[in-house]
């Protein structure tokens, strides 16, 4: 089919759908006028019952925990399959990286670079720590903590050349902390069960709203999610610039 | 059309310019891109259902708890909705890169014919 006729059986087609969409739309109350009860609920509900003042990380990790397990293993999933999908083929060998323009040597990374990144690393590792730990309190929590949390790392290549970073990166470790924040999150939901609870309810002591233990076990789902995000956005990283960097020649080519 | 649908309306184009492109792509990171396009306006569209006039972040550590406040839930659907996609998009991004390894181009249409 060509471009042409593509694009015309598109419009036909898209006309048709945008006639729909609005048709919803319209179904929809104007924007700023009402939100739904159940929101109004939660949002009344989430102090009093479970001491946790952010009502978005409540939602997230509590109410609707369940979903959000499955979601986090999308993510799981994802990376395993752009580490999968980037292993050395089998018609493929690994190389040092190497210089293409002989010659001309590539500029080491700027002292104003260097010094940025060395000076933003602490503060960036404390801001991550502060965010997955605080989501009961504060906007924050294991998703946005943990890729805070990876960019330290990235600091590390800013600031150094590959190969310090490459052989700071243990991979190993970072893809075993990416399972067990994967398992903690159904080991907190498995807990429950083993007290004889539902799947995820919580089952520890409330503190006082407002304190980093406020919310039983949701600190402790958030800050699994946190390591896992955090290690499946570093190996994420790590596999691309290993792509780039790392030459992946034919063999006997 | 009244002031009050301008998200809706935000959200409607940015599906259906990130579909436009999808469909006359000629190459598959800007297709990729397209796709990121076309699901950012879920979250324009979640907000904007979630929003309401002079209500405040649903954070209730400095405020009382009977505080009007926006949608809580449409707000988590979208932080999840953002991690995924960001995964899925390296995901895609990767298969994008074997298959230029493999067939040396990126145009979907060339790459019809698929070889094994």
């Amino acid at each position: 089919m060509s471009l042409r006729t593509r694009t015309r059986l598109f419009l036909a087609a898209g006309m048709g759908l945008l006639a729909f969409f609005i048709y919803g739309l319209l179904g929809l109350p104007p924007v700023g006028q009402q939100i739904s009860g159940y929101a109004t609920k939660l949002n009344s509900l989430t102090v009093p019952a479970r001491h946790i003042t952010d009502t978005v990380t409540a939602v997230n990790f509590d109410f609707r925990g369940f979903d959000t397990m499955g979601e986090e293993y999308i993510l799981f999933t994802s990376v395993m399959g752009v580490l999968l999908l980037f292993r050395t083929q089998r018609d493929e060998v690994e190389e040092a990286p190497r210089n293409h323009a002989p010659g001309r040597q590539a500029p080491p990374s700027s002292d104003a670079v260097r010094v940025c990144a060395l000076s933003l690393m602490a503060p960036t590792l404390l801001f991550g720590i502060y965010t997955v730990t605080h989501g009961q309190i504060n906007p924050g929590g294991g998703f946005q903590g943990g890729v805070i949390l990876a960019t330290v790392l990235l600091f590390v290549f800013l600031a150094g050349d590959y190969e310090i970073f490459r052989k700071m990166d243990a991979h190993r470790a970072v893809e075993l902390a990416e399972s067990a924040g994967a398992a903690g999150f159904v080991l907190v939901g498995l807990a429950a069960i083993i007290l004889n609870k539902p799947f995820l309810e919580n089952v520890l002591p409330l503190a006082p709203a407002g304190t980093v233990l406020s919310g039983g076990t949701v600190p402790l789902i958030s800050l699994s999610v946190g390591i896992e995000v955090g290690a499946g956005i570093l190996l994420l990283s790590t596999a691309f610039l290993e792509e780039a960097l790392v030459l992946k020649s034919k063999k006997g080519g | 059309m009244k002031m009050g649908f301008g998200p809706y309306v935000l959200a409607a184009w940015l599906f259906f310019i990130g579909l436009y492109g999808i469909v006359t792509s000629r190459n598959l990171f800007h297709l990729i891109l397209c796709i990121s396009i076309l699901q950012s306006s879920s979250y324009v569209l979640l907000l904007g259902i979630g929003y309401r006039t002079g209500a405040v972040a649903p954070v209730f550590s400095d405020i009382p708890v009977n505080t009007p406040a926006v949608d809580p839930i449409v707000q988590a659907l979208v932080l999840t909705d953002i991690v995924i996609e960001v995964t899925v998009l390296a995901l895609l991004l990767t298969l994008a890169v074997q298959i230029h390894k493999r067939h040396g181009t990126l145009d979907p249409d060339k790459l019809s014919a698929i070889r094994g």
